[in-house]
């Protein structure tokens, strides 16, 4: 029974006066697939290489199963780890990339070829194992990097993004393949990304940070639906989050002139900046009168861009929907989110997950 | 990008004959006697003394103590230059090891000290060298002779700039998988600069090979001559009206030729293969 526990962890880098990271606390349990995201620089990797003890820990505490592992290294903290570019040993086989580790740790050889065989079936990989990985593609070579990892059997996988090497499509199945070989083996992952669809499909829970701090901690679709501050309502969802400036007042949503019934009580009074998603807007009889400025077709749906009272304003529409250049639009019921103005946090509890109407949800 | 271009060609080909030229001429030469080439200066037909004159040169008894044949100098050169080539590429690899991979105080200084010291030719520091050398009872040993040369600026700095190329999750990978500095180094570094090694080994090669000055300063016992000192011994006659052996002079130089060219053959191969094959 494994878990990681990152107590208060914070990151200073000699010679830089402001941390990278700040108090990150975070319990995961285990056989937890856990994502962390955010914009560039925000601190993911720092975090991920501080659990993998390749970057100290300034201050804090990293627990891995019941053990502090501060000053433990990387080698003993059993975890392994997948890098961007792979990080595979140029020289070596397919075969010798894998058995490497097991190879240090004084496996014995019957069982590192038990484990490498097995790991070659679950990855498909049993072709190629006698190729350099100059010999493999870019999908290929992520695969071996994950085989690297498997034969470890560690506690826990770390992947620093790395499927941002790939291109799309090939990203798509490779993520539906970790997920599917994370279930299978039920080792806790720890997953970075600044990809918000693949922290969305992977992740058991996702984790929000920004600027060194964690933002929001919650299930993919907790998050989509209650982001707890403008920040997270930006980051998670695409096409992001709607925000625009507004006014409570009473019982009223006033949006420059034109003004909106709530459909619950106003969790406060005053400016706030009001959060709804493209797809919990649709065409209504009486509502915010909204002027086109140029359609985005994706297919399955398509994106109206255009402004409200001189707010810019993104609409998700079914494809066959019709289009005017203005027209009137609503909000679905439960689907506003009210921030504040100055802090960017959520105001109020949590709104139940809306009801969409008339689109694809 | 294929076409044969003819211009191109006449190029190469001019290079090439002017390049191989004096060799050719050497070795045309060295199969004439001694007295033909006196009279008739070099040459570019073959004579008929190649075989006899290359015998000779290999396997006379020369000098004044009669201990010295060709085949004596040219192990002689060829421990100087296997020598120079592997100590340096060793020491350098561990310099450069050290400057990259370890965080010690001044590691940037130093490496600067190092650098500078590649503007400093041998003969500069030939004579405290000598003092040294002389000081330890190391002259007239191959100890003597090789040690002090190896260490190498311009190894360090290639080695290096080598390994600041490695990416730095190699590094990372390897120490998760449980390797320590010294099996990185093994496992990973090395099999990784062949191409670098083959590249210095072929530049260290032939520095050692061609060094005249040096052995000349450490050695004054005959069995350590190397080729370079045996040409210049045998066109030193100064007795009465004896011709110098040119054809043996040019002989030998031919010979002294042979094994860097076998070098760099053999390396240049492993090199660009290495070169092509690897990616980082
Ligand atoms: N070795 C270092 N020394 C000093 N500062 C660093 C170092 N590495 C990272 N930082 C700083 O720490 C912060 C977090 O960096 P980190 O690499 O963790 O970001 P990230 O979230 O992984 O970004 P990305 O998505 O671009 O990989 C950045 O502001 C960066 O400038
Ligand atoms: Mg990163």
């Amino acid at each position: 029974m494994a878990s990681i526990e990152i107590l208060n962890v914070s990151k200073t880098y000699p010679g830089s006066a402001a941390r990278s990271v700040t108090g990150i606390d975070l319990t995961i349990r285990d056989g937890e697939f856990i994502v962390l995201v955010g914009p560039s620089g925000c601190g993911k990797s720092t975090l991920l290489r501080m659990v993998a003890g390749l970057e100290d820990i300034s201050e804090g505490e990293v627990r891995i199963g019941d053990r502090r592992v501060n000053d433990v290294d990387p080698a003993d903290r059993d975890i392994a780890m997948v890098f961007q570019n792979y990080a595979l040993y140029p020289h070596m086989t397919v075969r010798e990339n894998m058995a490497y580790g097991l190879k240090n740790r004084r496996t014995p050889a019957a069982e590192i070829e038990a484990r490498v065989a097995e790991a070659a079936r679950m990855l498909e990989l049993g072709p190629y194992l006698d190729r350099k990985p100059r010999a493999l593609s870019g999908g290929q070579r992520q695969r071996v990097a994950m085989g690297r990892a498997v034969v470890r059997q560690p506690a826990a996988f770390l992947f620093d993004e790395p499927l941002s090497n790939l291109d799309a499509k090939l990203r798509v199945s490779m993520r539906g393949e970790i997920r599917r070989l994370q279930r299978r083996l039920g080792t806790i992952s720890i997953y970075v990304t600044h990809d918000q669809l693949e922290a969305m499909t992977l992740a058991d829970r996702l984790v929000v940070l920004n600027a060194g701090r964690i933002e929001q901690v919650g299930a993919p679709l907790e998050i989509y639906h209650q982001p707890a501050s403008t920040f997270v309502a930006s980051f998670i969802g695409s096409p992001a989050m709607n925000l625009i400036d507004a006014e409570l007042s009473g019982s009223q949503l006033r949006i420059g002139g034109a003004a909106l019934p709530l459909d619950a009580p106003a969790p406060a009074q005053g400016p706030v900046t009001l959060g709804i998603r493209a797809e919990h807007l649709h065409r209504a009889a009486s509502g915010l009168s909204f002027s086109v400025d140029f359609i985005e077709e994706l297919g399955a749906q398509r994106l109206v861009h255009g402004h409200v009272e001189g707010q810019p304003l993104t609409l998700a529409l079914p494809p066959d929907a019709p289009v005017a250049d203005s027209m009137v639009i609503a909000p679905a019921p439960g689907a506003l989110h009210f921030f504040d103005t100055a802090s960017g946090q959520r105001l109020g509890a949590a709104a139940p997950a809306p009801r969409a109407k008339g689109v694809f949800a | 990008m294929n076409r044969v271009k003819p211009f191109d060609h006449l190029v190469l080909i001019l290079g090439t004959i002017f390049m191989v030229a004096p060799v050719v001429v050497a070795f045309m030469t060295s199969t004439h006697t001694a007295a033909d080439i006196h009279m008739n200066g070099l040459t570019l037909t073959p004579g008929g003394h190649g075989v006899e004159t290359y015998k000779t040169v290999l396997t006379r008894q020369g000098g004044f103590t009669g201990q010295v044949t060709g085949a004596r100098m040219m192990m002689n050169s060829l421990i100087l230059g296997i020598g120079f080539a592997v100590g340096k590429i060793v020491l350098s690899m561990l310099a450069a090891y050290a400057l990259v991979y370890f965080r010690f105080r001044f590691a940037t200084a130093m490496f600067w000290v190092i650098f500078t010291t590649l503007l400093l030719p041998l003969e500069v520091r030939i004579m405290p060298s000598y003092q040294v050398m002389s000081e330890l009872h190391l002259l007239n040993t191959y100890t003597g002779l090789i040690v002090p040369l190896l260490a190498s600026a311009t190894g360090t700095f290639y080695f290096r700039q080598f390994f600041k190329s490695v990416p730095d999750e190699l590094l990372e990978a390897a120490r998760i998988d449980g390797a320590g500095p010294i099996k990185f180094f093994i496992d990973v570094l090395v099999p990784l600069s062949k191409t670098m090694m083959a590249a210095i080994f072929i530049i260290m090669f032939v520095y050692g090979w061609n060094q005249y000055l040096w052995p000349m300063l450490m050695t004054t016992e005959e069995r350590f001559f190397t080729l370079m000192r045996g040409i210049k011994q045998i066109l030193q006659v100064w007795i009465g009206s004896q011709i110098p052996d040119y054809n043996e002079a040019f002989a030998l130089a031919v010979l002294a030729l042979l094994p860097p060219v076998l070098v760099v053959v053999v390396f240049q191969r492993w090199f660009i293969k290495g070169l092509t094959e690897s990616d980082k």
